[in-house]
Order: C-alpha cells, then structure tokens, then sequence
C-alpha cells in the first residue's frame, strides 16, 4: 500500500460513519452532521486519489473546492429548514405526516395576523 | 433482542460491509489506468494567465463551473433568507452567557484578530496566482471574521438584508457575468476563454469581486440564522 492511498482509505471510513449516522441518528441536527462527515470522506477519498507519486492533481483539488464551499451552503440551507420545521412542530425530527405540517403552519399565521391586527387596535 | 436494536445491528453491518468494499476497491484501483489530467494542466499553464494549477483549474480551464457555484451560493442565501422571514422564534440558538472578564477578553481578541484576518484575506486573494490560495479561501476568513465579530456582540445579527448588503452578496456574481460577456465578445463562441495577454488580470478581478460577494454570502448563512448576542445578562 503506498503512501498516499491511508487518505482515500480515512475517506473511505469517514463516509461510511456518516451514512451510518445518517441512517441511524433520528435527531435531525445529527443528521445533517452525519451528512457533513459523508461529504468530508468523500472529499478526502476525492484528493487522496488524486495525489500519486506525491504530485498533486489540481483537477480533484478543485472540485473539492468547489465541493466545501457548496457543503457548506447547502449545510446552512438544511439548517434554517430544520429550525423552520421545529419551530412548526417544537421537535427536530422528520415529520411523516406533511398535511398536518401545513395545517399548523396555517394556524400559526393566523395566529400571527390576529396578534398583529390586536397590536395595531 | 429488540426490534430496534435488530435494525441497528442490521445497519452497522451493512455499514462495515461497505467500508470494508470501498477500502478493497481502494487497494485494488489499478494506478496505471489512472487518466494523468494534471500533466495536460502543466502543459497548458503558460496561456492560464497564473501560475498555479489549481487557480488554474478553478477559473480558467472551468471557469463556468466556478460561475455556476456562484449561483448556487445564491440561491441557497435565498433559500435561507426566506426561511428566516417565516421564523419569527429563535428557538434553536442559544446565546452566549460568560462571566465579564472572559467577555471582555473575547471582545479584545475579537478587535484584534478581526484587522489580522482581513490583511489574511488580502493575502491570500493575491497569493492564489502562484500557490495555494484564492477567492475561496480568502472569502471564507472574510465570513470567519464576521462570525467572530457577531459572536463577541460587535457586529449584530441580520434580520433583513439591507439594500447595500443584497448588492454585496450579487457583486461577484455580477462582474463574472460581465466578464464572461467580455470573454464572449472577443472570442465569439467560446465562454470564458481568455485572450492570454488579458488572463490574468481578468482572472485578478473576478477573484477580486468573488471575495467579497462570498465572505458577504458565507457570513449570511450565519448572521442570518444566529440570534443576537445578549449583553445585558453579560452585564450583570
């Protein structure tokens, strides 16, 4: 095994934490942080791949920039969805039921419009 | 043996199973057969503009890759400012509590290190032409040092984007288009395809615009989801 294959194989293990966790984990704050450590491995598997006879592959390298910068995005995107959803339903947890998320996302409004309509009286 | 543990049991073995594939495919990958991409970007270097193969890479060579990255950083900073406009209850984030004198400390670090990562970031934007660095790396301390300013109670949370803060957050964006536009009308047909006497200081100025649109952007995703930062319970 040369060298440089150990950091494909660590993102080979990082990735498989993360789909466990993911799968595992029903708290969806760890969820999105199992999916986090998944992108992680994948990303080390990307550059240590990339990287033989200790010359680095600029190609990889970039994509992988590319990636963080998404992940990261797409981190803060899942995040203010799962704020969202607690605050619809007071639990950080996958919902199965999407009629009775919109039916409380309704009353919440409503909610909302006679607080601000008592405000302004 | 409940049901449920039955399932983990279950998950963790598929799991091992495929760890354990994916590190003997790993082992097994024969490295001759790899395609060696790096020495044709070696080889293309000089007509990039810049010296590094990775810049290179990044916004010459796949330039619309990175222009499209940027939208998609955008439309994600929708994404989230439309949910934070809905949430009224900040029910996720706790504000920081410390005793006055580890407040005062982190307020002092903060006024100093703030400065020193916006020289870092100037760095590391100019450095990316001839080693690892660039608009990525350089926005990314850009949006730490707003982090850190936001959490000393410095700099406040954002509630709704400001008009100065939208243009901000579109600028890169914008002169990357113009760019490509310019790209478009001195070569017709190809996007993004440099004249090489104007590479590298077309690739300068999109890296320039890209820094700041992306620290403005990166610094959203947590300015506009944190909650303020409470100074009186700091101050009794």
């Amino acid at each position: 095994m040369t060298g440089t294959l150990i950091y494909a194989c660590v993102g080979a293990v990082l990735f498989v934490c993360g789909v466990t966790g993911l799968i595992l984990l029903p708290h969806l704050l760890r969820k999105v942080l199992a999916f986090n450590i998944m992108g992680s491995g994948i990303f080390l598997m990307l550059v240590g791949l990339g990287q033989h006879d200790n010359i680095s592959d600029p190609i990889p390298q970039a994509m992988v920039l590319t990636g963080i910068v998404v992940a990261v995005a797409a981190t803060a995107l899942a995040l203010a969805f799962v704020r969202r959803l607690f605050y619809l339903t007071g639990k950080a947890q996958s919902v199965a039921n999407l009629k009775s998320l919109d039916q409380t996302e309704e009353k919440l409004i409503t909610m909302e419009r006679n607080k601000e309509g008592d405000a302004s009286k | 043996m409940s049901m449920k543990s039955l399932l983990n049991t279950l998950v963790i073995i598929f799991s091992a199973t495929l760890g354990a594939t994916l590190i003997w495919a790993i082992l097994e990958l024969p490295l001759s057969n790899h395609i060696h991409l790096s020495g044709q970007v070696l080889a293309q270097l000089d007509t990039t503009g810049v010296r590094h193969p990775t810049t290179a890479v990044l916004l010459n060579f796949r330039g619309f890759d990175t222009l499209l990255e940027v939208m998609v950083l955008l439309l994600a900073l929708l994404g989230v400012l439309d949910q934070t406009k809905k949430c009224t209850q900040k029910n996720l984030s706790i504000s920081i509590r410390l005793t006055q004198s580890y407040f005062q400390t982190l307020v002092w670090s903060a006024r100093v290190l703030v400065p020193v990562m916006v020289l870092v970031a100037g760095y590391l934007l100019a450095v990316g032409e001839y080693q690892p660095g660039g608009a990525f790396q350089a926005a990314a301390v850009l949006a730490a040092a707003g982090v850190l300013l936001n959490l000393s109670g410095l700099f406040p949370s954002w509630r709704e984007l400001s008009w100065g803060f939208r243009a901000g957050c579109i600028f890169g964006l914008l002169l990357f288009l113009l760019i490509a536009a310019i790209t478009l009308f001195l070569s017709p047909g190809v996007l993004l395809q440099y004249p090489i006497t104007l590479a590298g200081m077309f690739i300068l100025i999109i890296e320039a615009g890209l820094t700041l649109s992306l620290g403005l952007i990166l610094a959203g995703f947590f300015l506009l989801l944190s909650d303020e930062v409470n100074n009186k319970e700091v101050d009794e």
